[in-house]
């Protein structure tokens, strides 16, 4: 199909973004990548009046590392983060699930802090971004905000930016290089968005342990000391919390069984990989 | 020309196959659209419209990227290329469209020419890729009655011999 009538406007900088965020608000979407966003234009799922292209801001391309953090901007692509050297040295477990979100093709165009603001549940980043403990940088007209990933994303592609409001960087704290980490996805197809997700790190005898594609949210659990004969029991009942909902793609008991087999397997495989 | 207003043509100027070219796009018109219907340019096909199938596949500033998932006025002053621009003036095919036919790398075609433009790009990006990273790029297009064998077999006869 094809999108409905919109105004496109070119933005010339942040600030000429958050003017037009504070005019227009509620009636106008963010274009950065577009992979979900002009998808779901086509199928008119999405209407807007005005549409904000960030994609060519070079004020918005940066991927900054300051101290214990990397700050991830608003049109940074996804295929950008995936091969950057300080990701792929302070951040492995994002450089890691990358691979995983979409095509080579749709990477080249789709940006990492979009998905974040996106918030599919079933989508990667997300997940990444709960799991690492991230926090969202939102400016406006009336000032900046920061919101830790725990109250960013509020549901099902819901979260916590108002409507002038502008996603402008995701900061991630780097992972400590003494700790393991593991991340394993089941899809129909490679490049699918996953049925399960799941991500989880390892300190000390401690497990961080995130799963997506299950909730409406990413659910990120502490689970401190966890003894190998624990692990079984934790993780069936976090399958059990995590709502039974069958769909189109998977029945509720698989993505529970998915819960404890694959998270059994990424719990061994981030304890395995601890220095 | 910051805001360019619904329902309003608007002129946009942009290399195309190495070429300047200008074309007028309403801001609701997909890339792909406007290359096909203004442009005349017939190889860039259009299946899902979703980002999924890959048909559309073109390159911007010489990233294969999904010509459905973007806006014509999105490519002012950039630089696009289609499968138009593989061949030479000549009609003379390019080695990799070569290999296509001679590995049986298509049958009915209509997935080809956005396949072709994602090869091209991604051997800019890794000119020797395994057969792993050939099949991992490939999953993002998706073709219905060859199957993906002979493409990689091209690919690789390529990635030998250039």
């Amino acid at each position: 199909m094809k999108p409905n009538n919109f105004n496109y406007v070119r933005a010339e900088s942040l600030d000429h973004v958050l003017s037009c965020l504070a005019e227009h608000g509620e009636n106008a979407r963010i274009l950065a990548g577009g992979q979900s966003l002009i998808a779901m234009m086509n199928f008119r799922l999405v209407e807007p009046t005005y549409l904000i292209d960030i994609s060519s801001l070079d004020e918005l391309k940066e991927i900054r590392s300051n101290g214990n953090i990397i700050e991830i901007s608003a049109a940074v692509t996804q295929a950008r983060v995936m091969s950057a050297p300080e990701i792929i040295e302070h951040l492995p477990l994002l450089a890691g699930a990358l691979p995983n979100v979409g095509h080579f093709q749709t990477r080249a165009k789709g940006t990492f802090c979009g998905s974040i603001a996106h918030s599919d549940p079933s989508s990667e980043q997300p997940l990444c971004f709960a799991i690492l403990g991230g926090e969202a940088v939102l400016k406006s007209k009336r000032g900046e905000r920061v919101v830790p990933a725990s109250e960013f994303q509020t549901g099902l592609m819901a979260t916590a930016r108002a409507d002038d409001e502008l996603l402008t960087s995701v900061r991630l704290p780097k992972q400590n290089p003494s700790s393991g980490y593991a991340f394993e996805e089941i899809t129909r197809r490679q490049g699918d968005f996953a049925i399960v997700a799941i991500a989880a790190i390892a300190e000390g005898e401690n497990i961080r342990f995130g799963v997506g594609g299950v909730a409406g949210k990413p659910e990120v659990r502490n689970w401190d000391n966890l003894a190998d004969n624990d692990i079984d029991e934790a993780l069936n009942a976090l399958a059990w919390e995590l709502g039974d909902n069958d769909d189109i793609h998977a029945s509720a008991k698989y993505r529970r069984q998915l819960v404890r087999r694959v998270g059994r397997r990424v719990i061994e495989e981030a304890r395995k990989c601890r220095n | 020309m910051p805001q360019l207003n619904q329902e309003t043509k608007h002129k946009i100027s942009f290399t195309l196959n190495g070429k300047a070219v200008s074309g007028y796009a309403e801001p609701r018109t997909l890339l792909s659209d406007f290359l096909r219907q203004e442009m005349a340019l017939m190889g860039v096909h259009v299946s899902c419209e979703h980002g999924v199938c890959g048909a559309c596949t073109v390159q911007i500033d010489g990233k294969a990227v999904r010509s459905c998932l973007t806006f014509a006025v999105q490519i002012e002053g950039r630089t696009v290329d289609t499968v138009e621009s593989l061949a030479d003036e000549n009609g003379q095919l390019s080695d990799l469209q070569i290999a296509f036919r001679k590995h049986h790398g298509l049958q009915c075609g209509y997935c080809t020419p956005g396949i072709l433009m994602s090869v091209e790009a991604f051997l800019e990006i890794n000119p020797k890729p395994n057969e792993e990273e050939i099949r991992e790029m490939l999953s993002g297009h998706i073709c219905r009655c060859t199957g993906y064998t002979g493409m990689v077999h091209a690919i690789q006869d390529v990635v030998e011999n250039r």
